[in-house]
Protein backbone atom coordinates (compact mmCIF):
# COMPACT_ATOMS: atom_id res chain seq x y z
CA UNK A 1 0.00 0.00 0.00
CA UNK A 2 2.82 2.51 1.39
CA UNK A 3 4.71 1.30 -1.98
CA UNK A 4 1.67 2.31 -4.29
CA UNK A 5 1.53 5.49 -2.88
CA UNK A 6 5.46 6.42 -2.61
CA UNK A 7 5.15 5.11 -6.69
CA UNK A 8 2.70 7.14 -7.75
CA UNK A 9 3.86 10.26 -5.84
CA UNK A 10 6.90 9.93 -8.09
CA UNK A 11 5.00 8.94 -10.94
CA UNK A 12 3.02 12.21 -10.88
CA UNK A 13 5.87 14.37 -10.37
CA UNK A 14 8.36 13.00 -12.92
CA UNK A 15 5.14 13.14 -15.56
CA UNK A 16 4.46 16.54 -14.40
CA UNK A 17 8.38 17.75 -14.94
CA UNK A 18 8.18 15.68 -18.73
CA UNK A 19 5.35 17.84 -19.69
CA UNK A 20 6.18 21.30 -18.74
CA UNK A 21 9.91 21.08 -19.55
CA UNK A 22 9.76 18.62 -22.73
CA UNK A 23 6.52 17.93 -24.19
CA UNK A 24 5.49 21.90 -23.86
CA UNK A 25 7.44 22.53 -26.33
CA UNK A 26 6.87 19.81 -28.83
CA UNK A 27 4.22 20.28 -31.87
CA UNK A 28 3.58 18.67 -34.71
CA UNK A 29 3.02 20.68 -37.96
CA UNK A 30 1.01 22.96 -35.52
CA UNK A 31 -1.25 20.29 -35.12
CA UNK A 32 -0.44 17.50 -32.67
CA UNK A 33 0.96 18.26 -29.47
CA UNK A 34 1.31 15.55 -26.95
CA UNK A 35 -0.45 15.73 -23.35
CA UNK A 36 1.22 12.47 -21.51
CA UNK A 37 0.87 13.90 -18.01
CA UNK A 38 -2.72 12.37 -18.16
CA UNK A 39 -0.88 8.88 -17.77
CA UNK A 40 -1.08 9.56 -13.92
CA UNK A 41 -4.89 9.30 -13.89
CA UNK A 42 -4.94 6.67 -16.37
CA UNK A 43 -2.30 4.13 -14.16
CA UNK A 44 -4.32 5.26 -10.62
CA UNK A 45 -4.93 1.83 -8.72
CA UNK A 46 -8.28 0.35 -9.38
CA UNK A 47 -9.19 0.76 -5.60
CA UNK A 48 -8.50 4.71 -5.73
CA UNK A 49 -11.90 5.97 -4.14
CA UNK A 50 -13.63 8.24 -6.24
CA UNK A 51 -13.15 11.20 -3.92
CA UNK A 52 -9.54 10.39 -3.65
CA UNK A 53 -9.57 10.20 -7.71
CA UNK A 54 -11.27 13.23 -8.76
CA UNK A 55 -9.26 15.65 -6.09
CA UNK A 56 -6.62 14.17 -7.61
CA UNK A 57 -7.23 14.80 -11.17
CA UNK A 58 -7.90 18.60 -9.85
CA UNK A 59 -4.18 19.07 -8.23
CA UNK A 60 -2.97 17.63 -11.27
CA UNK A 61 -4.85 19.58 -13.43
CA UNK A 62 -4.24 22.62 -11.56
CA UNK A 63 -0.07 21.62 -11.37
CA UNK A 64 -0.50 22.04 -15.38
CA UNK A 65 -2.70 25.20 -15.21
CA UNK A 66 0.14 27.05 -13.20
CA UNK A 67 2.86 26.05 -15.27
CA UNK A 68 0.98 26.37 -18.70
CA UNK A 69 -0.55 30.10 -17.60
CA UNK A 70 -4.41 28.63 -18.09
CA UNK A 71 -5.76 28.54 -14.37
CA UNK A 72 -8.76 25.69 -14.91
CA UNK A 73 -8.32 24.92 -18.42
CA UNK A 74 -6.29 21.80 -17.24
CA UNK A 75 -8.10 20.94 -14.06
CA UNK A 76 -11.65 21.26 -15.99
CA UNK A 77 -10.21 18.25 -18.57
CA UNK A 78 -8.82 15.99 -15.73
CA UNK A 79 -11.87 15.99 -13.83
CA UNK A 80 -13.38 15.07 -16.86
CA UNK A 81 -11.55 12.28 -17.45
CA UNK A 82 -11.34 10.86 -14.28
CA UNK A 83 -15.20 10.99 -14.31
CA UNK A 84 -15.19 8.96 -17.73
CA UNK A 85 -12.43 6.52 -16.35
CA UNK A 86 -14.73 5.47 -13.85
CA UNK A 87 -17.03 5.09 -16.29
CA UNK A 88 -15.10 3.04 -18.85
CA UNK A 89 -13.82 1.24 -15.36
CA UNK A 90 -17.43 0.04 -14.30
CA UNK A 91 -18.48 -1.15 -17.67
CA UNK A 92 -15.44 -2.93 -19.03
CA UNK A 93 -14.09 -4.58 -16.40
CA UNK A 94 -15.73 -7.19 -12.81
CA UNK A 95 -15.08 -5.82 -9.66
CA UNK A 96 -14.05 -9.32 -8.33
CA UNK A 97 -11.01 -10.48 -10.52
CA UNK A 98 -8.88 -7.70 -8.78
CA UNK A 99 -7.40 -8.92 -5.88
CA UNK A 100 -3.76 -9.27 -7.74
CA UNK A 101 -4.14 -6.65 -10.45
CA UNK A 102 -4.46 -3.76 -8.53
CA UNK A 103 -3.38 -1.01 -11.45
CA UNK A 104 -4.66 -0.79 -15.04
CA UNK A 105 -1.12 -1.06 -16.47
CA UNK A 106 -0.14 -2.42 -19.93
CA UNK A 107 1.59 -5.20 -18.73
CA UNK A 108 -1.02 -6.24 -16.13
CA UNK A 109 -4.22 -5.81 -18.70
CA UNK A 110 -2.90 -6.91 -21.80
CA UNK A 111 -2.62 -4.76 -25.19
CA UNK A 112 -6.29 -5.11 -26.16
CA UNK A 113 -7.96 -3.08 -23.24
CA UNK A 114 -4.77 -0.93 -22.51
CA UNK A 115 -5.00 0.28 -26.03
CA UNK A 116 -8.80 0.87 -25.93
CA UNK A 117 -8.98 2.28 -22.48
CA UNK A 118 -6.05 4.80 -23.28
CA UNK A 119 -7.39 5.77 -26.20
CA UNK A 120 -10.85 6.66 -25.17
CA UNK A 121 -9.81 8.59 -22.25
CA UNK A 122 -7.14 10.64 -24.30
CA UNK A 123 -9.93 11.13 -27.00
CA UNK A 124 -12.55 12.39 -23.99
CA UNK A 125 -9.93 14.25 -22.56
CA UNK A 126 -7.98 16.13 -25.27
CA UNK A 127 -11.47 17.24 -27.37
CA UNK A 128 -12.93 19.21 -23.96
CA UNK A 129 -9.47 20.62 -23.36
CA UNK A 130 -9.41 21.93 -26.98
CA UNK A 131 -12.48 22.72 -27.44
CA UNK A 132 -12.54 24.86 -23.89
CA UNK A 133 -9.19 26.65 -25.42
CA UNK A 134 -10.32 27.68 -28.31
CA UNK A 135 -13.70 27.92 -27.42
CA UNK A 136 -14.99 29.31 -30.61
CA UNK A 137 -17.24 27.15 -33.43
CA UNK A 138 -15.97 28.75 -36.45
CA UNK A 139 -12.91 27.22 -35.87
CA UNK A 140 -14.47 23.39 -34.80
CA UNK A 141 -13.15 21.63 -38.09
CA UNK A 142 -9.69 22.58 -37.45
CA UNK A 143 -9.81 22.23 -33.67
CA UNK A 144 -11.12 18.39 -34.33
CA UNK A 145 -8.22 17.85 -36.37
CA UNK A 146 -5.75 18.56 -33.72
CA UNK A 147 -7.47 16.83 -31.14
CA UNK A 148 -7.54 13.58 -33.18
CA UNK A 149 -3.67 13.89 -34.02
CA UNK A 150 -2.51 14.76 -30.67
CA UNK A 151 -4.25 12.02 -29.11
CA UNK A 152 -2.95 9.46 -31.66
CA UNK A 153 0.27 11.33 -30.35
CA UNK A 154 -0.15 11.04 -26.87
CA UNK A 155 -1.29 7.84 -26.79
CA UNK A 156 1.87 6.73 -28.84
CA UNK A 157 3.90 8.12 -25.81
CA UNK A 158 1.74 6.49 -23.32
CA UNK A 159 2.52 2.94 -25.36
CA UNK A 160 6.01 3.51 -25.45
CA UNK A 161 6.05 4.67 -21.82
CA UNK A 162 4.14 1.29 -21.12
CA UNK A 163 6.42 -1.21 -23.15
CA UNK A 164 9.35 0.46 -21.14
CA UNK A 165 8.03 -1.01 -17.54
CA UNK A 166 6.48 -4.21 -19.52
CA UNK A 167 9.98 -5.41 -19.69
CA UNK A 168 11.53 -4.32 -16.29
CA UNK A 169 8.66 -6.17 -14.84
CA UNK A 170 9.50 -9.13 -17.08
CA UNK A 171 12.82 -9.25 -16.05
CA UNK A 172 11.82 -9.50 -12.11
CA UNK B 1 -52.25 -2.41 23.45
CA UNK B 2 -51.94 0.94 24.07
CA UNK B 3 -48.21 1.15 23.21
CA UNK B 4 -49.56 -0.66 19.62
CA UNK B 5 -52.07 2.31 19.52
CA UNK B 6 -49.30 4.75 19.84
CA UNK B 7 -47.47 2.89 17.06
CA UNK B 8 -50.40 3.35 14.95
CA UNK B 9 -51.02 7.27 15.13
CA UNK B 10 -50.38 9.06 11.31
CA UNK B 11 -47.60 10.88 12.94
CA UNK B 12 -45.44 8.23 13.77
CA UNK B 13 -46.26 6.57 10.10
CA UNK B 14 -45.68 9.97 8.68
CA UNK B 15 -42.29 10.10 10.60
CA UNK B 16 -41.45 6.79 9.59
CA UNK B 17 -41.96 7.53 6.00
CA UNK B 18 -40.28 10.50 6.07
CA UNK B 19 -37.12 8.68 7.24
CA UNK B 20 -37.00 6.53 4.96
CA UNK B 21 -36.95 8.95 2.44
CA UNK B 22 -34.46 9.99 3.59
CA UNK B 23 -32.60 7.26 3.48
CA UNK B 24 -33.76 6.38 -0.22
CA UNK B 25 -31.76 9.93 -1.07
CA UNK B 26 -28.75 8.54 0.80
CA UNK B 27 -28.63 5.49 -0.58
CA UNK B 28 -29.13 6.93 -3.91
CA UNK B 29 -26.08 9.92 -3.46
CA UNK B 30 -23.80 7.01 -2.44
CA UNK B 31 -24.90 5.00 -5.43
CA UNK B 32 -24.25 7.48 -7.38
CA UNK B 33 -21.77 9.27 -5.93
CA UNK B 34 -19.02 9.40 -8.77
CA UNK B 35 -21.35 11.39 -10.81
CA UNK B 36 -22.12 14.06 -7.84
CA UNK B 37 -18.37 14.40 -6.92
CA UNK B 38 -17.88 14.80 -10.94
CA UNK B 39 -20.36 17.89 -10.51
CA UNK B 40 -18.65 19.45 -7.93
CA UNK B 41 -15.03 19.15 -8.66
CA UNK B 42 -16.25 20.14 -12.40
CA UNK B 43 -17.77 23.70 -11.28
CA UNK B 44 -15.46 24.65 -9.40
CA UNK B 45 -12.65 23.97 -11.68
CA UNK B 46 -14.81 25.88 -14.78
CA UNK B 47 -15.49 28.45 -12.08
CA UNK B 48 -11.69 29.10 -11.63
CA UNK B 49 -11.61 28.56 -15.73
CA UNK B 50 -14.11 31.49 -16.88
CA UNK B 51 -13.33 33.62 -13.85
CA UNK B 52 -9.61 34.22 -14.70
CA UNK B 53 -9.17 33.82 -18.09
CA UNK B 54 -11.24 36.00 -20.02
CA UNK B 55 -10.75 38.98 -17.73
CA UNK B 56 -6.93 38.66 -16.27
CA UNK B 57 -4.61 35.80 -15.52
CA UNK B 58 -4.71 34.82 -12.05
CA UNK B 59 -2.47 36.55 -9.96
CA UNK B 60 -1.15 33.81 -8.09
CA UNK B 61 -1.70 29.87 -10.20
CA UNK B 62 0.82 31.45 -12.88
CA UNK B 63 4.30 31.41 -14.17
CA UNK B 64 4.74 34.73 -11.69
CA UNK B 65 4.04 32.51 -8.84
CA UNK B 66 7.73 31.96 -6.62
CA UNK B 67 7.73 28.39 -7.34
CA UNK B 68 7.30 27.85 -11.25
CA UNK B 69 8.86 31.13 -11.71
CA UNK B 70 11.99 29.92 -10.05
CA UNK B 71 11.98 26.88 -11.95
CA UNK B 72 11.47 28.22 -15.24
CA UNK B 73 14.11 30.90 -14.27
CA UNK B 74 16.75 27.71 -13.46
CA UNK B 75 15.81 25.91 -17.36
CA UNK B 76 16.06 29.05 -18.80
CA UNK B 77 19.86 29.16 -17.32
CA UNK B 78 20.56 26.25 -19.21
CA UNK B 79 18.39 27.03 -22.34
CA UNK B 80 19.88 30.14 -22.76
CA UNK B 81 23.79 28.72 -22.37
CA UNK B 82 22.92 26.35 -25.84
CA UNK B 83 22.21 29.46 -28.16
CA UNK B 84 25.43 31.68 -26.68
CA UNK B 85 26.67 32.12 -29.78
CA UNK B 86 22.93 33.12 -31.63
CA UNK B 87 22.46 35.36 -29.37
CA UNK B 88 26.36 36.79 -29.12
CA UNK B 89 25.83 36.72 -32.97
CA UNK B 90 22.82 39.57 -32.45
CA UNK B 91 23.76 41.77 -29.55
CA UNK B 92 26.98 42.50 -31.84
CA UNK B 93 24.46 43.37 -34.56
CA UNK B 94 22.23 45.40 -32.52
CA UNK B 95 25.85 47.27 -31.07
CA UNK B 96 26.58 48.22 -34.53
CA UNK B 97 23.63 49.58 -35.16
CA UNK B 98 23.37 51.84 -31.94
CA UNK B 99 27.25 52.78 -32.34
CA UNK B 100 25.46 54.00 -35.71
CA UNK B 101 23.69 56.47 -33.71
CA UNK B 102 26.01 57.48 -31.53
CA UNK B 103 26.74 61.16 -31.55
CA UNK B 104 30.23 60.50 -32.18
CA UNK B 105 29.11 58.93 -35.71
CA UNK B 106 27.45 62.13 -36.79
CA UNK B 107 29.26 65.17 -38.16
CA UNK B 108 28.70 67.80 -35.69
CA UNK B 109 27.86 71.39 -38.18
CA UNK B 110 27.34 73.99 -35.52
CA UNK B 111 26.95 74.19 -31.52
CA UNK B 112 23.34 75.84 -31.87
CA UNK B 113 21.97 72.67 -33.29
CA UNK B 114 22.69 70.44 -30.23
CA UNK B 115 20.70 73.16 -28.15
CA UNK B 116 17.92 73.09 -30.18
CA UNK B 117 17.69 68.98 -29.85
CA UNK B 118 17.78 68.98 -26.23
CA UNK B 119 14.84 71.46 -25.46
CA UNK B 120 12.70 70.55 -28.44
CA UNK B 121 12.81 66.96 -28.09
CA UNK B 122 11.76 65.66 -24.73
CA UNK B 123 12.02 61.27 -24.48
CA UNK B 124 8.59 59.83 -24.98
CA UNK B 125 9.50 56.41 -24.75
CA UNK B 126 11.66 54.74 -22.72
CA UNK B 127 13.29 50.67 -23.33
CA UNK B 128 13.87 48.56 -20.32
CA UNK B 129 15.59 45.28 -21.33
CA UNK B 130 14.40 42.05 -19.88
CA UNK B 131 14.86 38.26 -20.66
CA UNK B 132 12.01 35.82 -21.71
CA UNK B 133 12.04 32.79 -19.24
CA UNK B 134 9.07 31.49 -20.40
CA UNK B 135 7.48 31.04 -23.73
CA UNK B 136 5.35 29.25 -26.76
CA UNK B 137 4.37 29.04 -29.60
CA UNK B 138 2.41 26.12 -30.01
CA UNK B 139 -1.34 26.89 -28.26
CA UNK B 140 -4.12 29.23 -29.24
CA UNK B 141 -3.46 31.67 -26.68
CA UNK B 142 0.10 31.82 -26.00
CA UNK B 143 1.73 34.01 -23.34
CA UNK B 144 5.44 34.61 -22.26
CA UNK B 145 7.18 35.39 -18.77
CA UNK B 146 9.88 37.91 -18.89
CA UNK B 147 12.36 38.43 -16.01
CA UNK B 148 11.30 41.86 -15.28
CA UNK B 149 8.12 43.25 -12.84
CA UNK B 150 6.80 46.60 -11.57
CA UNK B 151 10.31 46.95 -9.34
CA UNK B 152 11.94 47.30 -12.84
CA UNK B 153 9.41 50.06 -13.88
CA UNK B 154 7.07 47.74 -15.69
CA UNK B 155 2.95 48.23 -15.66
CA UNK B 156 0.35 46.43 -17.07
CA UNK B 157 -0.72 47.05 -20.98
CA UNK B 158 2.90 48.83 -22.05
CA UNK B 159 4.24 47.46 -25.35
CA UNK B 160 6.72 45.05 -25.93
CA UNK B 161 9.24 44.68 -28.40
CA UNK B 162 12.70 42.85 -29.72
CA UNK B 163 15.43 43.78 -31.94
CA UNK B 164 13.40 42.52 -34.90
CA UNK B 165 10.04 43.63 -34.37
CA UNK B 166 6.81 43.69 -32.33
CA UNK B 167 6.58 41.01 -29.54
CA UNK B 168 3.50 41.59 -27.45
CA UNK B 169 1.71 43.63 -24.64
CA UNK B 170 2.43 43.25 -20.58
CA UNK B 171 -1.04 41.91 -19.27
CA UNK B 172 0.02 40.55 -15.36
CA UNK B 173 2.49 42.51 -13.47
CA UNK B 174 4.37 40.60 -10.15
CA UNK B 175 7.20 41.87 -8.49
CA UNK B 176 10.02 40.48 -10.39
CA UNK B 177 8.29 38.92 -13.06
CA UNK B 178 5.55 39.75 -15.94
CA UNK B 179 3.31 37.99 -18.01
CA UNK B 180 3.48 39.27 -21.66
CA UNK B 181 0.17 38.66 -24.30
CA UNK B 182 2.00 37.55 -27.03
CA UNK B 183 1.18 38.47 -30.89
CA UNK B 184 0.27 35.11 -31.10
CA UNK B 185 -3.14 35.51 -29.04
CA UNK B 186 -6.47 35.17 -30.18
CA UNK B 187 -7.02 38.26 -28.42
CA UNK B 188 -4.03 40.36 -29.77
CA UNK B 189 -4.69 43.15 -32.43
CA UNK B 190 -2.32 45.96 -32.99
CA UNK B 191 -2.83 48.43 -35.34
CA UNK B 192 -0.64 48.58 -38.43
CA UNK B 193 -0.30 50.12 -41.49
CA UNK B 194 2.20 49.83 -45.12
CA UNK B 195 5.85 51.26 -44.59
CA UNK B 196 5.06 52.54 -48.08
CA UNK B 197 2.33 54.44 -48.30
CA UNK B 198 1.42 54.56 -44.66
CA UNK B 199 -2.27 52.62 -45.39
CA UNK B 200 -3.82 51.59 -41.85
CA UNK B 201 -5.23 48.29 -41.15
CA UNK B 202 -5.27 45.86 -38.27
CA UNK B 203 -2.82 43.12 -37.78
CA UNK B 204 -3.92 39.43 -36.10
CA UNK B 205 -2.48 36.02 -35.89
CA UNK B 206 -3.92 34.06 -38.27
CA UNK B 207 -6.71 30.99 -37.43
CA UNK B 208 -4.06 27.79 -38.74
CA UNK B 209 -1.56 28.51 -35.60
CA UNK B 210 1.31 28.93 -37.79
CA UNK B 211 3.79 30.65 -35.20
CA UNK B 212 5.35 32.80 -38.80
CA UNK B 213 2.50 33.94 -40.22
CA UNK B 214 -0.80 36.90 -39.60
CA UNK B 215 -3.27 39.11 -41.11
CA UNK B 216 -3.77 42.13 -41.92
CA UNK B 217 -6.91 43.09 -42.78
CA UNK B 218 -9.14 46.13 -42.66
CA UNK B 219 -6.66 47.81 -45.10
CA UNK B 220 -8.54 50.68 -47.97
CA UNK B 221 -9.44 49.45 -50.69
CA UNK B 222 -7.53 52.20 -53.07
CA UNK B 223 -3.66 50.95 -51.01
CA UNK B 224 -1.45 49.36 -53.45
CA UNK B 225 0.60 47.17 -51.32
CA UNK B 226 3.32 45.08 -52.82
CA UNK B 227 4.48 41.38 -52.01
CA UNK B 228 7.53 42.32 -49.70
CA UNK B 229 6.28 45.56 -48.49
CA UNK B 230 6.85 45.74 -44.93
CA UNK B 231 4.32 46.18 -42.42
CA UNK B 232 4.99 48.26 -39.50
CA UNK B 233 3.18 49.81 -36.74
CA UNK B 234 1.19 52.64 -36.60
CA UNK B 235 0.68 56.01 -34.81
CA UNK B 236 -2.13 54.89 -33.13
CA UNK B 237 -0.74 51.79 -31.53
CA UNK B 238 0.75 51.31 -28.29
CA UNK B 239 4.24 50.91 -29.31
CA UNK B 240 6.27 53.57 -31.37
CA UNK B 241 5.60 54.05 -34.99
CA UNK B 242 7.62 52.17 -37.47
CA UNK B 243 8.53 49.15 -35.46
CA UNK B 244 8.23 46.12 -38.25
CA UNK B 245 5.46 43.59 -37.60
CA UNK B 246 6.34 41.41 -40.53
CA UNK B 247 6.24 41.52 -44.52
CA UNK B 248 3.85 40.89 -46.76
CA UNK B 249 3.65 37.59 -48.01
CA UNK B 250 0.48 37.10 -50.31
CA UNK B 251 -1.72 39.81 -51.57
CA UNK B 252 -5.36 37.39 -51.29
CA UNK B 253 -5.42 35.89 -48.12
CA UNK B 254 -7.61 32.75 -48.35
CA UNK B 255 -9.00 33.61 -45.02
CA UNK B 256 -10.79 37.16 -45.91
CA UNK B 257 -12.12 38.92 -43.35
CA UNK B 258 -14.41 42.13 -43.73
CA UNK B 259 -14.71 43.67 -47.29
CA UNK B 260 -11.70 45.51 -47.45
CA UNK B 261 -8.32 44.11 -48.48
CA UNK B 262 -6.64 41.47 -46.95
CA UNK B 263 -3.45 40.12 -46.93
CA UNK B 264 -0.93 37.34 -45.29
CA UNK B 265 1.69 39.03 -43.55
CA UNK B 266 5.12 36.51 -42.27
CA UNK B 267 5.83 37.88 -38.89
CA UNK B 268 8.78 39.70 -38.42
CA UNK B 269 9.74 38.00 -35.36
CA UNK B 270 10.88 34.24 -35.06
CA UNK B 271 9.11 33.41 -31.61
CA UNK B 272 10.49 29.77 -31.10
CA UNK B 273 13.92 31.68 -30.44
CA UNK B 274 12.87 34.85 -28.79
CA UNK B 275 15.70 35.44 -25.72
CA UNK B 276 15.59 39.48 -24.91
CA UNK B 277 12.62 41.62 -24.84
CA UNK B 278 12.53 45.55 -24.51
CA UNK B 279 9.24 47.03 -22.96
CA UNK B 280 8.04 50.12 -24.39
CA UNK B 281 7.21 52.56 -21.89
CA UNK B 282 5.54 55.70 -23.22
CA UNK B 283 5.60 58.85 -20.96
CA UNK B 284 2.83 60.14 -22.42
CA UNK B 285 0.26 57.54 -22.33
CA UNK B 286 -0.74 58.57 -18.75
CA UNK B 287 -1.50 62.04 -20.17
CA UNK B 288 -3.18 60.74 -24.07
CA UNK B 289 -5.55 58.38 -21.47
CA UNK B 290 -6.40 61.37 -19.33
CA UNK B 291 -7.24 63.69 -22.33
CA UNK B 292 -9.08 61.17 -23.84
CA UNK B 293 -11.36 60.32 -20.79
CA UNK B 294 -11.80 63.65 -20.26
CA UNK B 295 -13.14 64.64 -23.26
CA UNK B 296 -15.57 61.53 -22.91
CA UNK B 297 -16.84 63.01 -20.10
CA UNK B 298 -17.60 66.23 -21.65
CA UNK B 299 -19.32 64.90 -24.63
Amino acid sequence: MSRSIILNIIRFILLVFIQVFLLKNITLYNLSTPYLYILFILLLPFETPNLLLFALAFILGLTIDAFYDTPGLHATACVLLAFVRILFISITVQKEGFDNEPEPTLSLMGFRWFFTYAFVLTLFHHFFLFNLEVFRFSEIQYTLIRVVLSSIFTVFLMLISGLLFLKSRERK
Amino acid sequence: MSGLSYLNSPLITHLINHSLTMRNLLIFISKYNAFFLFVIFEVSALVIYIKYNSFQKATFINSTNQVTGNLYAQLNKLQSYLSLREVNDNLARENAILKDQLKSSFYVDTIARHKVTDTVYKQQYEYIDAAVINNSINRRNNYLTINKGSRAGIAKGMGVICSSGVVGKVVVVGEHMSVVQSLLHKETIISASLAGTKDLGSFIWGDDLNPHMGLLYNVSNNATPKLGELVVTSDLSLFPAGIPVGKIANLHSKSGKGSFLNMDVAIAVDFSKLQYVYVVSNKLAKEQLGLEAQQKKDE
